[in-house]
Protein backbone atom coordinates (compact mmCIF):
# COMPACT_ATOMS: atom_id res chain seq x y z
CA UNK A 1 0.00 0.00 0.00
CA UNK A 2 0.84 3.61 -1.12
CA UNK A 3 0.05 5.68 2.11
CA UNK A 4 -0.44 2.90 4.67
CA UNK A 5 2.39 1.36 6.25
CA UNK A 6 1.53 -2.32 6.84
CA UNK A 7 3.80 -2.98 9.40
CA UNK A 8 1.34 -1.22 11.71
CA UNK A 9 -0.97 -3.43 10.93
CA UNK A 10 -1.55 -6.89 12.32
CA UNK A 11 -2.05 -8.06 9.57
CA UNK A 12 -2.50 -11.72 10.48
CA UNK A 13 -5.62 -10.26 12.52
CA UNK A 14 -7.48 -9.02 9.36
CA UNK A 15 -10.04 -8.92 7.85
CA UNK A 16 -11.38 -7.07 11.05
CA UNK A 17 -14.37 -8.04 12.27
CA UNK A 18 -16.26 -4.54 11.39
CA UNK A 19 -19.91 -4.65 9.25
CA UNK A 20 -19.41 -3.13 5.79
CA UNK A 21 -18.91 0.47 5.06
CA UNK A 22 -18.68 0.56 9.54
CA UNK A 23 -16.49 3.94 9.63
CA UNK A 24 -14.23 2.51 12.43
CA UNK A 25 -11.65 0.99 9.54
CA UNK A 26 -11.58 4.89 8.10
CA UNK A 27 -10.64 6.17 11.75
CA UNK A 28 -8.25 3.11 12.52
CA UNK A 29 -6.28 3.61 9.13
CA UNK A 30 -5.95 7.80 9.58
CA UNK A 31 -4.86 6.79 13.20
CA UNK A 32 -1.89 4.04 11.53
CA UNK A 33 -1.20 6.96 9.41
CA UNK A 34 -1.10 9.78 11.51
CA UNK A 35 1.63 7.69 14.01
CA UNK A 36 3.67 6.98 10.45
CA UNK A 37 3.74 10.66 10.35
CA UNK A 38 5.03 11.19 13.88
CA UNK A 39 7.59 8.46 13.54
CA UNK A 40 7.51 7.42 16.49
CA UNK A 41 8.88 3.52 16.99
CA UNK A 42 6.68 0.73 17.50
CA UNK A 43 7.63 -0.09 20.83
CA UNK A 44 7.14 3.65 22.55
CA UNK A 45 3.53 3.93 21.09
CA UNK A 46 0.61 2.28 23.62
CA UNK A 47 -2.88 1.94 22.05
CA UNK A 48 -5.80 1.63 24.98
CA UNK A 49 -9.03 0.55 24.45
CA UNK A 50 -12.47 -0.04 26.60
CA UNK A 51 -15.00 -2.17 25.28
CA UNK A 52 -17.32 -1.58 22.16
CA UNK A 53 -16.65 -2.34 18.25
CA UNK A 54 -14.46 0.56 18.21
CA UNK A 55 -13.03 -0.11 20.64
CA UNK A 56 -11.69 -3.84 19.46
CA UNK A 57 -8.88 -1.22 17.12
CA UNK A 58 -6.40 -2.06 19.46
CA UNK A 59 -6.41 -6.01 18.70
CA UNK A 60 -5.44 -4.74 14.71
CA UNK A 61 -2.46 -2.33 15.43
CA UNK A 62 1.12 -4.32 15.88
CA UNK A 63 2.02 -1.70 18.69
CA UNK A 64 1.86 -1.97 22.77
CA UNK A 65 -2.01 -3.11 23.10
CA UNK A 66 -4.14 -2.70 26.03
CA UNK A 67 -7.85 -3.81 25.72
CA UNK A 68 -9.57 -3.27 29.06
CA UNK A 69 -12.94 -2.44 30.64
CA UNK A 70 -16.09 -0.79 29.11
CA UNK A 71 -15.24 2.92 30.40
CA UNK A 72 -11.89 2.56 32.17
CA UNK A 73 -9.65 3.06 28.85
CA UNK A 74 -8.43 6.41 30.42
CA UNK A 75 -7.83 5.10 33.71
CA UNK A 76 -5.76 2.47 32.39
CA UNK A 77 -3.95 4.68 30.46
CA UNK A 78 -3.68 7.08 33.31
CA UNK A 79 -1.60 4.10 35.03
CA UNK A 80 0.23 3.17 32.38
CA UNK A 81 1.63 7.12 31.26
CA UNK A 82 2.79 7.69 34.69
CA UNK A 83 4.21 4.01 35.09
CA UNK A 84 6.00 4.81 31.65
CA UNK A 85 5.97 8.43 30.67
CA UNK A 86 7.64 8.46 27.49
CA UNK A 87 5.24 5.59 26.06
CA UNK A 88 3.05 7.89 23.64
CA UNK A 89 -0.53 6.95 24.71
CA UNK A 90 -3.54 6.83 22.19
CA UNK A 91 -6.85 5.79 23.67
CA UNK A 92 -9.58 4.52 21.33
CA UNK A 93 -12.93 4.75 22.69
CA UNK A 94 -16.61 5.02 21.63
CA UNK A 95 -18.75 7.42 22.19
CA UNK A 96 -20.66 5.38 24.82
CA UNK A 97 -17.59 4.16 26.55
CA UNK A 98 -15.97 7.53 26.77
CA UNK A 99 -19.18 10.15 27.72
CA UNK A 100 -21.39 7.15 29.25
CA UNK A 101 -19.79 4.73 31.76
CA UNK A 102 -16.18 6.49 31.20
CA UNK A 103 -17.65 10.04 31.29
CA UNK A 104 -15.86 10.79 34.46
CA UNK A 105 -12.65 9.38 33.76
CA UNK A 106 -12.89 11.63 30.64
CA UNK A 107 -13.80 14.55 32.70
CA UNK A 108 -11.25 14.20 35.29
CA UNK A 109 -8.32 13.43 32.80
CA UNK A 110 -8.89 16.46 31.04
CA UNK A 111 -9.21 18.71 34.10
CA UNK A 112 -5.73 17.10 34.95
CA UNK A 113 -4.21 17.65 31.35
CA UNK A 114 -2.67 14.45 31.44
CA UNK A 115 -0.91 13.91 27.86
CA UNK A 116 -2.63 11.26 26.68
CA UNK A 117 -4.76 11.48 23.21
CA UNK A 118 -8.03 10.55 23.12
CA UNK A 119 -9.24 9.24 19.66
CA UNK A 120 -13.03 9.25 20.04
CA UNK A 121 -15.12 6.86 17.42
CA UNK A 122 -18.54 8.44 17.57
CA UNK A 123 -21.08 6.23 15.76
CA UNK A 124 -23.73 8.44 18.29
CA UNK A 125 -24.91 4.86 19.39
CA UNK A 126 -24.13 1.25 21.41
CA UNK A 127 -22.68 -0.16 18.24
CA UNK A 128 -21.69 -3.65 19.54
CA UNK A 129 -24.91 -4.27 22.24
CA UNK A 130 -27.35 -4.08 19.38
CA UNK A 131 -28.25 -0.14 19.36
CA UNK A 132 -28.81 1.61 22.77
CA UNK A 133 -28.63 5.35 22.94
CA UNK A 134 -25.69 7.14 23.88
CA UNK A 135 -25.17 10.15 25.53
CA UNK A 136 -23.98 11.33 21.94
CA UNK A 137 -26.99 10.08 20.17
CA UNK A 138 -28.39 13.53 18.41
CA UNK A 139 -31.53 14.66 20.22
CA UNK A 140 -34.75 12.51 18.14
CA UNK A 141 -32.95 9.73 16.66
CA UNK A 142 -34.05 6.48 17.35
CA UNK A 143 -31.75 3.92 19.42
CA UNK A 144 -33.64 0.12 20.47
CA UNK A 145 -33.67 2.05 24.05
CA UNK A 146 -35.33 5.02 22.00
CA UNK A 147 -37.89 4.07 19.58
CA UNK A 148 -40.32 6.96 19.36
CA UNK A 149 -37.02 9.05 19.49
CA UNK A 150 -34.35 10.03 22.30
CA UNK A 151 -35.78 13.05 24.55
CA UNK A 152 -32.08 13.28 25.23
CA UNK A 153 -29.76 16.23 24.16
CA UNK A 154 -26.83 15.05 23.15
CA UNK A 155 -23.20 16.07 24.20
CA UNK A 156 -21.23 18.36 22.37
CA UNK A 157 -17.81 16.37 22.97
CA UNK A 158 -15.44 19.42 21.64
CA UNK A 159 -17.47 22.21 24.70
CA UNK A 160 -17.16 19.29 27.22
CA UNK A 161 -13.53 18.48 26.48
CA UNK A 162 -12.47 22.14 26.26
CA UNK A 163 -14.46 23.26 29.44
CA UNK A 164 -13.31 20.35 31.36
CA UNK A 165 -9.58 21.57 30.67
CA UNK A 166 -8.36 19.69 28.08
CA UNK A 167 -5.55 21.38 25.71
CA UNK A 168 -6.20 19.98 22.45
CA UNK A 169 -9.87 19.66 20.53
CA UNK A 170 -10.44 18.66 17.12
CA UNK A 171 -13.23 16.96 15.04
CA UNK A 172 -13.42 15.40 11.67
CA UNK A 173 -15.12 12.87 9.74
CA UNK A 174 -15.40 9.81 8.29
CA UNK A 175 -15.70 11.68 4.93
CA UNK A 176 -12.23 13.79 5.98
CA UNK A 177 -10.04 10.98 6.43
CA UNK A 178 -7.14 13.05 5.71
CA UNK A 179 -8.20 15.66 8.53
CA UNK A 180 -8.69 12.99 11.32
CA UNK A 181 -5.39 11.84 10.24
CA UNK A 182 -4.10 15.70 10.77
CA UNK A 183 -5.67 15.99 13.76
CA UNK A 184 -4.27 13.27 15.44
CA UNK A 185 -0.81 13.92 14.94
CA UNK A 186 -1.67 17.83 16.19
CA UNK A 187 -2.73 15.70 18.82
CA UNK A 188 0.11 13.69 19.97
CA UNK A 189 2.04 16.65 19.48
CA UNK A 190 0.31 18.35 22.41
CA UNK A 191 1.86 17.96 25.77
CA UNK A 192 -1.45 17.52 27.22
CA UNK A 193 -4.75 16.42 27.48
CA UNK A 194 -5.84 15.92 23.63
CA UNK A 195 -9.05 14.80 22.02
CA UNK A 196 -10.01 13.86 18.62
CA UNK A 197 -13.88 13.41 17.58
CA UNK A 198 -14.22 11.49 14.49
CA UNK A 199 -17.95 10.95 13.79
CA UNK A 200 -17.97 7.66 11.97
CA UNK A 201 -20.84 6.03 10.02
CA UNK A 202 -22.37 3.01 11.68
CA UNK A 203 -24.72 1.49 9.12
CA UNK A 204 -25.87 -0.98 10.89
CA UNK A 205 -26.79 -0.09 14.93
CA UNK A 206 -27.21 3.64 14.12
CA UNK A 207 -28.02 4.06 10.15
CA UNK A 208 -30.53 1.22 9.57
CA UNK A 209 -32.71 2.57 12.65
CA UNK A 210 -33.13 5.90 11.53
CA UNK A 211 -33.22 5.36 7.82
CA UNK A 212 -29.89 6.86 6.76
CA UNK A 213 -29.28 4.75 4.06
CA UNK A 214 -26.30 1.99 3.06
CA UNK A 215 -22.85 3.17 3.51
CA UNK A 216 -22.55 5.51 0.95
CA UNK A 217 -25.37 7.64 1.90
CA UNK A 218 -23.66 8.08 5.24
CA UNK A 219 -20.28 9.30 4.32
CA UNK A 220 -22.57 11.77 1.82
CA UNK A 221 -24.86 12.66 4.48
CA UNK A 222 -21.27 13.40 6.80
CA UNK A 223 -19.85 15.14 3.80
CA UNK A 224 -22.64 17.18 3.17
CA UNK A 225 -23.26 18.37 6.19
CA UNK A 226 -19.81 19.32 7.74
CA UNK A 227 -18.55 22.41 7.94
CA UNK A 228 -14.75 23.95 8.59
CA UNK A 229 -14.63 26.20 12.01
CA UNK A 230 -13.13 28.92 9.95
CA UNK A 231 -16.43 29.05 8.01
CA UNK A 232 -18.94 28.62 11.11
CA UNK A 233 -17.58 31.65 12.96
CA UNK A 234 -19.18 33.58 10.21
CA UNK A 235 -22.42 31.35 10.26
CA UNK A 236 -25.77 32.19 12.30
CA UNK A 237 -27.18 29.79 14.77
CA UNK A 238 -29.27 29.06 12.26
CA UNK A 239 -27.64 28.75 9.70
CA UNK A 240 -25.33 26.24 11.64
CA UNK A 241 -28.68 24.12 12.88
CA UNK A 242 -27.99 20.40 11.68
CA UNK A 243 -24.52 20.75 10.95
CA UNK A 244 -21.29 19.64 11.91
CA UNK A 245 -18.27 21.87 12.98
CA UNK A 246 -15.39 20.39 11.95
CA UNK A 247 -11.28 21.38 12.10
CA UNK A 248 -9.46 22.72 15.24
CA UNK A 249 -11.31 24.01 17.88
CA UNK A 250 -8.85 24.33 20.61
CA UNK A 251 -5.08 24.23 21.20
CA UNK A 252 -3.54 26.27 24.20
CA UNK A 253 -0.90 24.16 26.47
CA UNK A 254 -1.37 24.79 30.29
CA UNK A 255 0.73 22.38 32.95
CA UNK A 256 0.64 19.03 32.40
CA UNK A 257 0.13 16.71 34.85
CA UNK A 258 2.77 14.06 35.03
CA UNK A 259 5.73 17.09 34.79
CA UNK A 260 3.78 19.08 37.91
CA UNK A 261 3.98 15.48 39.44
CA UNK A 262 7.85 15.05 38.61
CA UNK A 263 8.45 18.84 40.20
CA UNK A 264 6.83 18.30 43.69
CA UNK A 265 9.18 14.92 43.58
CA UNK A 266 12.39 16.59 42.59
CA UNK A 267 11.52 19.32 45.15
CA UNK A 268 11.30 17.07 47.83
CA UNK A 269 14.19 14.86 47.04
CA UNK A 270 16.66 17.87 47.50
CA UNK B 1 -6.39 8.69 -35.15
CA UNK B 2 -7.24 6.48 -32.42
CA UNK B 3 -8.29 8.50 -29.14
CA UNK B 4 -5.34 9.13 -26.57
CA UNK B 5 -5.24 6.54 -23.68
CA UNK B 6 -4.30 8.48 -20.23
CA UNK B 7 -1.68 7.03 -18.73
CA UNK B 8 -2.19 5.57 -15.22
CA UNK B 9 -0.26 7.03 -12.27
CA UNK B 10 -1.02 4.16 -10.42
CA UNK B 11 -1.95 0.62 -10.07
CA UNK B 12 -5.00 -0.02 -8.24
CA UNK B 13 -5.75 -3.53 -7.04
CA UNK B 14 -8.60 -4.63 -4.64
CA UNK B 15 -8.20 -7.27 -2.10
CA UNK B 16 -11.16 -9.82 -2.89
CA UNK B 17 -11.11 -11.76 0.18
CA UNK B 18 -10.80 -8.30 2.67
CA UNK B 19 -13.20 -6.53 0.40
CA UNK B 20 -16.95 -6.25 1.94
CA UNK B 21 -18.81 -4.83 -0.91
CA UNK B 22 -19.56 -1.36 0.60
CA UNK B 23 -19.05 1.17 -2.74
CA UNK B 24 -17.18 3.79 -0.56
CA UNK B 25 -13.98 3.72 -2.99
CA UNK B 26 -16.35 3.74 -5.48
CA UNK B 27 -17.71 7.01 -4.12
CA UNK B 28 -14.93 8.62 -3.66
CA UNK B 29 -12.65 7.62 -7.30
CA UNK B 30 -13.02 10.83 -8.65
CA UNK B 31 -11.75 9.11 -12.21
CA UNK B 32 -14.49 6.38 -11.83
CA UNK B 33 -11.59 4.02 -12.21
CA UNK B 34 -13.86 1.85 -10.10
CA UNK B 35 -17.23 -0.22 -9.58
CA UNK B 36 -18.98 -2.64 -7.74
CA UNK B 37 -19.20 -5.83 -9.22
CA UNK B 38 -22.05 -8.15 -9.63
CA UNK B 39 -20.92 -10.29 -6.79
CA UNK B 40 -20.67 -7.34 -4.70
CA UNK B 41 -17.13 -6.61 -4.60
CA UNK B 42 -15.00 -3.90 -5.72
CA UNK B 43 -13.65 -4.36 -9.04
CA UNK B 44 -10.94 -2.16 -10.96
CA UNK B 45 -12.99 -1.07 -14.28
CA UNK B 46 -10.87 1.51 -15.71
CA UNK B 47 -7.10 1.46 -14.40
CA UNK B 48 -5.84 3.71 -17.24
CA UNK B 49 -7.83 6.40 -15.48
CA UNK B 50 -6.47 6.13 -12.41
CA UNK B 51 -4.73 9.65 -11.29
CA UNK B 52 -3.13 8.43 -8.37
CA UNK B 53 -5.22 10.39 -5.68
CA UNK B 54 -5.00 7.92 -2.70
CA UNK B 55 -8.71 8.26 -1.98
CA UNK B 56 -9.38 4.38 -2.50
CA UNK B 57 -6.80 3.54 -0.27
CA UNK B 58 -7.67 5.85 2.63
CA UNK B 59 -11.28 5.50 2.34
CA UNK B 60 -11.64 2.41 2.32
CA UNK B 61 -12.63 1.11 5.68
CA UNK B 62 -11.15 -2.49 5.09
CA UNK B 63 -7.89 -2.44 3.48
CA UNK B 64 -8.74 -3.88 0.96
CA UNK B 65 -7.40 -1.20 -1.96
CA UNK B 66 -3.81 -1.01 -2.92
CA UNK B 67 -1.90 1.15 -4.96
CA UNK B 68 1.51 1.00 -6.25
CA UNK B 69 2.97 4.09 -8.31
CA UNK B 70 3.93 3.65 -11.94
CA UNK B 71 6.89 5.55 -12.99
C1 LIG C 1 -19.40 -2.83 32.78
C2 LIG C 1 -20.05 -3.14 31.48
N1 LIG C 1 -21.27 -2.66 31.22
C3 LIG C 1 -21.89 -2.91 30.05
C4 LIG C 1 -21.24 -3.65 29.09
C5 LIG C 1 -21.93 -3.94 27.78
N2 LIG C 1 -21.41 -3.16 26.68
C6 LIG C 1 -20.47 -3.63 25.85
S1 LIG C 1 -20.06 -2.58 24.64
C7 LIG C 1 -21.17 -1.43 25.21
C8 LIG C 1 -21.38 -0.11 24.52
C9 LIG C 1 -20.56 0.10 23.32
O1 LIG C 1 -20.84 1.34 22.75
P1 LIG C 1 -19.70 2.35 22.37
O2 LIG C 1 -18.78 2.55 23.50
O3 LIG C 1 -20.35 3.58 21.83
O4 LIG C 1 -18.88 1.59 21.25
P2 LIG C 1 -19.30 1.04 19.82
O5 LIG C 1 -19.63 -0.41 19.99
O6 LIG C 1 -20.44 1.84 19.31
O7 LIG C 1 -18.07 1.23 19.01
C10 LIG C 1 -21.84 -1.89 26.35
C11 LIG C 1 -22.88 -1.14 27.05
C12 LIG C 1 -19.95 -4.13 29.39
N3 LIG C 1 -19.25 -4.82 28.48
N4 LIG C 1 -19.38 -3.86 30.56
S1 LIG D 1 -22.49 -2.41 14.72
FE1 LIG D 1 -21.92 -0.42 13.90
S2 LIG D 1 -20.02 0.14 14.94
FE2 LIG D 1 -20.33 -2.07 15.24
S3 LIG D 1 -19.17 -3.03 13.57
FE3 LIG D 1 -21.28 -2.80 12.87
S4 LIG D 1 -21.35 -0.85 11.79
FE4 LIG D 1 -19.48 -0.87 13.03
S1 LIG E 1 -6.01 6.51 -6.76
FE1 LIG E 1 -7.71 7.97 -7.08
S2 LIG E 1 -8.10 7.85 -9.26
FE2 LIG E 1 -6.87 6.03 -8.78
S3 LIG E 1 -8.40 4.43 -8.39
FE3 LIG E 1 -7.89 5.37 -6.43
S4 LIG E 1 -9.45 6.94 -6.12
FE4 LIG E 1 -9.48 6.38 -8.30
S1 LIG F 1 -14.16 0.60 0.12
FE1 LIG F 1 -13.02 -1.32 0.47
S2 LIG F 1 -14.51 -2.74 1.36
FE2 LIG F 1 -15.66 -1.02 0.45
S3 LIG F 1 -16.15 -1.72 -1.64
FE3 LIG F 1 -14.22 -0.60 -1.78
S4 LIG F 1 -12.63 -2.15 -1.55
FE4 LIG F 1 -14.53 -3.07 -0.86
Amino acid sequence: MLQINVENLRMQKLPHIWCPGCGNGIALSALTRAIDKLGYDHDEVAIVSGIGCSSRSPGYLNFNTLHTTHGRAIAFATGLKIFKPKMKVFIVTGDGDCTAIGGNHFIHAARRNIDLNVILFNNNIYGMTGGQASPMTPFGRTATTAPYGTVERNFDIMELAKAAGATFCGRATAAHPRLIESLIVKAAQNKGFSVVEAMLPCPIGFGRRNKLGGPVEMMKYLEENSVRVQKAQKMSEEELKGKFVIGEFYNKPAPEYIEEYDKIIAKLKK
Amino acid sequence: MAAVKATPKAEVTIKKDWCKGCGICVHYCPKGVLAMSENLKAEVKNPEECTGCGNCEIYCPDFAVSLRRIQ
